[in-house]
C-alpha cells in the first residue's frame, strides 16, 4: 500500500461520502457545506493525478465562485431554514435504487475492459504546457470562451435586475 | 484471485478513477432527479460536471493525450461558472414570479 | 421631320391636359393657352409640310418601337408596335387639321364667351385634335383604331357639350352608337388582317399583300377586309347608310360643327380610304364608290328642302364626302384626296360663317328680349348683306366654291371628280356614277344659293326684329377670311382650269395597287389617260350645270319668277321625302329599334319559359341528388371524419399525461432513454 494509495482513497471517500450526504440531508445549507467538502475532494484528486494548476482552479472557481454563489441563491430563496424542510424528495427510493444499478453495472464495465493505460512521466508543472496550449492551438476556443462568459454575466445581470416586484 | 484483487485496490489507477467518475455521477444525476429544491438540482448538475473533469483528467494523466485533457477540464470549468451564474438567475426570476422554487409546484407546461 | 411630328401630336394633348384640369385657374379661363398651342403647331405642321413636300417628296419616314411582346415574335408570338409614319398624305393632313383646328380655336374665343364651360370647351378641342393628328400620323391599324375611338369620344363630348338640352345628349348618344356600328365592321377587317399577318402595321400587311400572301388564301377575304375596314370610314364619314348621326350632331357649338362635323373628323374615314387604298381590290372599290355616289345623291336632295342653316350645311357635307368616297372609289385618289383638303377649307369657312350669323342672330334677339325665334331658321334670317358685310363676302366666297364655280378650289377638285368618273364609266361602264355626279353638282349648286340668298339678300320678314344685328368680332371674322382666301384656286394650282398641273398633283400620287394582278383596279397610267382625253367635256359640263343651279336658286329665290311653294306643290311626294329626310330616322325607328323590341319580348319570352324551365328542372334534379349526397355526406363522410378526430383525441389524451409540465420527469426520460443506449451497447 503506497501513501498515494492511502492518499487517493481518503479523498475519494470524502468525495462519495459528500456527495452521499447531499443526497439525503435535509438542510440545504448543511447540503451547500458538502458540496464545498465534494469539490474540495475532488481538487485533491486532482494532484494526485498532477493536475496542479486544474486543483487550484478548481478550489478558486467552484468553491470560491460557484459555491458563494449557490449559498447567495440559497439565501434570497429561503424564507428562512424551517419553511422548505418538508417533502424535500421525490421518488428517492426507486431513484437512488435505479441508480446504484446503473453505477454497479458501469464500475462493472470499467473493471472488466482493460484499458491500455500508458503511464507518463511527471511533470513539474503543467502551467507552462497549458499556457502554450491555451495561446496557440486553444486560441480560438479560449476567445470564444471569454465573449461566452461575458454574455453569461450580461444575461445573468439582465435577468437578475429586470425583476419587477408586482406589489 | 484474492490477492489479485487486494493488489489492485492497492495500486490506484485509471480504472479507480474511471469508478469514482461512475460513482460520482450516480450520485449526481439521484440529486438531479429526486431533489425538489431547485438550487439542489443545480448542485446536482455541478456533481455530474466535475464526475465529468474527473475522467478527462485520468484520461490524460494514464494515456498519451497529456495537457488536452486539462484543458477541456479548463473549459468544462469555464461554462459550469457561467451555467451556474445564469441558472441561479433564472432561479431568482422563478421565484420572483412563483413565490416558490419547489419545481414540482412549476408545471406550467403540464398538457 | 420625326421628333418635330411626335411634338405636334402631344402639344395639343399637353394642352387638353393643362385645360382639364387647370382650366378654370388661368386667367381667361386658359383660351389663350390652347390657341397659342395650335399656333404653334399649325406652324410646325406647315414647317413639316413645306421641307417634307420641298426636299424629300418620294420618300416615308417611320419610327417604331415595341409596345408589348406576346411570345416570341419569331416563333408564333407577336409584338404589337407603336409608331409614326410621314409620307405626304400626312403632312398635307396635318396641315389641314391644324389649319382648321386653330381657325376654330381663334373663331371659339368670341363664339363661346359667355360659356360657363369655357375652359373645358377648349380642353376638348385639343383633345379631339392630338386624337386626330394620332389618326393622321399613326404607322400601323391599332393605334388607328385607338384614336379612332378617341376623336370618337371627343366628338361625343363636344356634341353633348350642352348636355342640359335633351335634343344634345341624344344627338351625342345617337353620333355615337351609329358609329359604333361602323367601328365594329372596322374591328372585324383589321382583325382579319392581323389574325393572318400577326401584325398591325401598315407597311407589313402591304408587303406581305404584295408577295401575294393573301389573308386566309383567300381574294374574297382580302375583298372582305377591305369592305369591312371601310365601314370605319362609312360611320365617321357618315356615308349611307350611317349618315344619320350627323345631321343630328349639329346640336353642339357651331365651330365644333366647323372643326370636327365638316372639315377633319368626317374625312378621317376618307384618309382610312387613302391609306388602306393599296390593299382595296377592283370589288371592294366598286362597292365604295357606289356607297359615296348615293349617300352624295341623297345628301344633296334632302338638303334642297331643310329650313335649319346648320342642317343644311350637315347635309352638304354628307353630299361632299359622298363625292370624296365616290372619288375613291372610282380611282381618282389625288381628286378625291384634294376635295378633302379644299372642301375642309371651304366647308369650314361656311359653318363658321353661318355660326356668325347664328351669334349675330342670336344676340340682336337676345337684346329684344325675344327667345322664341329660332336664331338658326332660314325663314327668320334675310337682307344681313348689309349689316354683316364680312360674313357676307366671306361666305359669298365658299358658296362659290361649293358649287364648282371657276377660280375656286371647289372647281379645281369637283372637275377632277366628274372626269375621274366619266373616265371610270368609259373603262367599265358604270354610267350611273358620273350622272350622279353631274346631278349632285347641279343640286349643291341650287341648295347652296338657295341657303345663301336667304340669308343675306331680300328683306327680312320682320325688320324691328334685327335692327341691333351687329358684325362679328374679329376673332370671328378674321378666321373667315382666312378661310376665304384658301378657298380660291393659287393655294392648289396656278392654272385656275386644271388642278394637274399644281404641286398638290404631284405631291399625292396615287399609290401603286398590291393586290393580285387579276383584282386590280385600272392601273394608274390607263385611268389617266381616260381622264386626261375626258376632262374638257367634264370641265365644260360642269361648268353649265353649276352655272344652271346657280341661275335656278336665283331665278327661284331672288327674282321670284317662280314661287318656291308651287314647285314643291308640284312635286309633292318627292318634297315630302326630301323634307322629312326621306324617313330614314323614321325607318331605323322602325326597323331596328321597334324590331330590336319585338326580338326583345320574343326572346323574353324564350328566356321565361325554356331556359328558366331548363334551369328549374335541373335545379329540381339537383336537389334531389343533393338529398341523396347529403345523407352520404352526414353518414359516411362526416363519420369517417369524426372517427378521425376521436382517434386523435383519444392519443393526445394519453400523450397528454406525459407532459407534466414537471423538469424533473423530462430529465428522467433523459436518463432513461440514455440508459436504454447504454445497455444496447453492452
Amino acid at each position: 500500500m503506497e501513501f498515494t494509495a492511502i492518499l487517493f482513497y481518503v479523498f475519494s471517500i470524502t468525495t462519495l461520502g459528500s456527495a452521499l450526504f447531499m443526497v439525503f440531508c435535509k438542510n440545504i445549507v448543511h447540503a451547500a457545506f458538502a458540496l464545498m467538502f465534494t469539490l474540495l475532494g475532488v481538487a485533491a484528486l486532482y494532484v494526485l493525478l498532477f493536475a496542479d494548476f486544474l486543483a487550484a482552479t478548481q478550489v478558486l472557481v467552484y468553491v470560491g465562485g460557484i459555491l458563494i454563489l449557490i449559498l447567495f441563491g440559497v439565501m434570497l430563496t429561503t424564507q428562512g431554514f424551517s419553511s422548505n424542510l418538508k417533502a424535500l424528495t421525490t421518488n428517492l427510493l426507486p431513484v437512488s435504487v435505479v441508480m446504484a444499478f446503473v453505477a454497479a453495472g458501469m464500475m462493472y464495465v470499467f473493471y472488466t475492459s482493460s484499458w491500455p493505460v500508458v503511464v507518463m512521466d511527471e511533470p513539474d508543472s503543467t502551467i507552462t504546457g497549458l499556457g502554450m496550449l491555451l495561446l496557440h492551438e486553444y486560441m480560438l476556443p479560449f476567445q470564444i470562451t471569454g465573449v461566452l462568459l461575458l454574455i453569461a454575466i450580461i444575461g445573468a445581470l439582465l435577468m437578475a435586475t429586470r425583476i419587477k416586484h408586482p406589489n | 484471485m484474492e490477492n489479485s484483487f487486494l493488489q489492485w485496490l492497492a495500486q490506484p489507477e485509471l480504472t479507480h478513477y474511471l469508478m469514482l467518475g461512475a460513482m460520482l455521477f450516480c450520485i449526481g444525476i439521484t440529486l438531479v432527479l429526486t431533489r425538489r429544491n431547485v438550487i439542489m438540482v443545480l448542485m446536482g448538475i455541478e456533481l455530474i460536471l466535475n464526475s465529468a473533469n474527473i475522467n478527462f483528467i485520468a484520461f490524460s494523466r494514464y494515456s498519451v493525450i497529456t495537457l488536452d485533457g486539462h484543458l477541456t477540464a479548463l473549459f468544462l470549468i469555464i461554462l459550469a461558472a457561467a451555467e451556474a451564474a445564469v441558472a441561479l438567475a433564472i432561479v431568482l426570476n422563478i421565484y420572483n414570479r412563483f413565490k416558490t422554487i419547489d419545481i414540482d409546484e412549476i408545471s406550467l407546461l403540464k398538457g | 421631320m420625326l421628333q418635330l411630328s411626335l411634338l405636334i401630336l402631344l402639344i395639343p394633348f399637353a394642352g387638353f391636359l393643362i385645360l382639364i384640369f387647370f382650366g378654370k385657374r388661368l386667367p381667361r379661363q386658359g383660351d389663350w393657352l390652347g390657341t397659342s398651342f395650335l399656333g404653334i403647331t399649325l406652324l410646325m405642321s406647315v414647317f413639316l409640310l413645306i421641307s417634307k413636300i420641298a426636299s424629300i417628296p418620294g420618300d416615308t419616314l417611320s419610327y417604331s418601337f415595341s409596345w408589348v411582346i406576346i411570345g416570341n415574335p419569331d416563333a408564333g408570338g407577336f409584338s404589337v408596335d407603336l409608331g409614326v409614319m410621314i409620307d405626304n398624305l400626312t403632312v398635307v393632313m396635318l396641315v389641314v387639321v391644324m389649319l382648321v383646328s386653330f381657325l376654330v380655336h381663334l373663331f371659339s374665343i368670341g363664339y363661346m364667351k359667355d360659356d360657363p364651360r369655357y375652359s373645358r370647351y377648349f380642353s376638348y378641342l385639343g383633345l379631339f385634335t392630338f386624337s386626330m393628328t394620332g389618326i393622321v400620323l399613326t404607322d400601323n391599324l391599332l393605334m388607328m383604331y385607338i384614336f379612332w375611338e378617341l376623336v370618337g369620344i371627343s366628338s361625343y363630348l363636344l356634341i353633348g357639350f350642352w348636355y342640359e338640352k335633351k335634343s344634345a345628349s341624344n344627338a351625342a348618344n345617337k353620333a355615337f352608337i351609329v358609329n359604333r356600328i361602323g367601328d365594329a365592321g372596322m374591328f372585324i377587317g383589321i382583325m382579319i388582317l392581323f389574325i393572318h399577318f400577326s401584325t398591325f402595321s401598315f407597311d407589313a400587311i402591304f408587303s406581305g399583300i404584295q408577295a401575294g400572301d393573301l389573308p386566309f388564301q383567300s381574294t374574297a377575304w382580302l375583298t372582305a377586309a377591305g369592305i369591312l375596314i371601310f365601314c370605319g370610314a362609312v360611320g365617321k364619314s357618315a356615308q349611307f347608310p350611317l349618315h344619320v348621326w350627323l345631321p343630328d350632331a349639329m346640336e353642339g357649338p357651331t365651330p365644333v360643327s366647323a372643326l370636327i362635323h365638316a372639315a377633319t373628323m368626317v374625312a378621317a374615314g376618307v384618309y382610312l380610304i387613302a391609306r388602306m387604298f393599296p390593299i382595296l381590290t377592283a370589288e371592294a372599290l366598286l362597292v365604295i364608290a357606289y356607297i359615296g355616289a348615293i349617300t352624295a345623291l341623297i345628301a344633296a336632295t334632302i338638303a334642297l328642302t331643310q329650313h335649319d342653316i346648320k342642317k343644311i350645311l350637315a347635309y352638304s357635307t354628307i353630299s361632299q364626302l359622298g363625292y370624296m368616297v365616290m372619288a375613291l372609289g372610282v380611282g381618282a385618289f389625288t381628286a378625291g384626296f384634294m376635295h378633302l383638303v379644299t372642301h375642309a377649307a371651304f366647308k369650314a369657312g361656311l359653318f363658321l360663317g353661318a355660326g356668325s350669323v347664328i351669334f349675330a342672330m342670336h344676340h340682336a334677339l337676345h337684346q329684344k328680349h325675344d327667345h322664341k325665334t329660332d336664331a338658326q331658321d332660314l325663314r327668320n334670317m334675310g337682307g344681313l348683306k348689309s349689316r354683316m358685310p364680312l360674313t357676307y363676302w366671306t361666305f359669298l366666297i365658299f358658296t362659290l366654291a361649293i358649287s364648282g364655280v371657276p377660280l375656286t378650289s371647289g372647281f379645281l377638285s369637283k372637275d377632277e371628280i366628274l372626269a375621274g368618273t366619266l373616265a371610270f364609266s368609259s373603262l367599265n361602264g358604270h354610267y350611273l356614277l358620273p350622272v350622279i355626279g353631274f346631278v349632285v353638282a347641279g343640286l349643291t349648286a341650287f341648295y347652296m344659293f338657295r341657303l345663301f340668298i336667304l340669308t343675306f339678300h331680300g328683306k327680312h320678314a320682320d325688320e324691328s326684329r334685327v335692327s341691333d344685328l351687329k358684325e362679328s368680332p374679329f376673332t370671328m371674322t378674321i378666321p373667315l377670311m382666312i378661310l376665304a382666301g384658301l378657298s380660291t384656286f393659287v393655294f392648289y394650282s396656278f392654272n385656275p382650269f386644271a388642278a394637274s398641273g399644281g404641286w398638290f398633283f404631284s405631291a399625292i400620287e396615287r399609290p401603286l395597287s398590291l393586290v393580285p394582278e387579276a383584282l386590280q383596279p385600272a392601273s394608274a397610267e390607263v385611268f389617266a389617260q381616260a381622264v386626261s382625253a375626258l376632262h374638257t367635256p367634264a370641265l365644260i359640263l360642269s361648268i353649265i350645270i353649276a352655272g344652271a343651279g346657280i341661275f335656278g336658286a336665283v331665278w327661284v329665290y331672288q327674282w321670284k319668277k317662280t314661287s318656291a311653294v308651287q314647285i314643291s306643290e308640284k312635286f309633292g311626294a318627292l318634297y315630302r321625302g326630301s323634307f322629312n329626310k326621306w324617313y330614314f330616322d323614321e325607318m331605323y325607328q322602325a326597323v331596328f329599334i321597334n324590331g330590336t323590341f319585338i326580338i326583345t319580348k320574343v326572346l323574353r319570352w324564350f328566356d321565361e319559359t325554356i331556359v328558366d324551365g331548363i334551369v328549374n328542372g335541373a335545379a329540381y334534379v339537383f336537389e334531389r341528388f343533393s338529398v341523396v349526397n347529403r345523407w352520404f355526406d352526414e353518414h359516411i363522410i362526416d363519420g369517417l371524419v369524426n372517427l378521425t378526430a376521436l382517434g386523435t383525441g383519444v392519443l393526445g389524451k394519453v400523450l397528454r399525461k406525459v407532459q407534466t409540465g414537471k423538469i424533473q420527469h423530462y430529465l428522467a426520460f433523459v436518463v432513461l432513454g440514455m440508459l436504454v443506449f447504454y445497455f444496447i451497447i453492452i
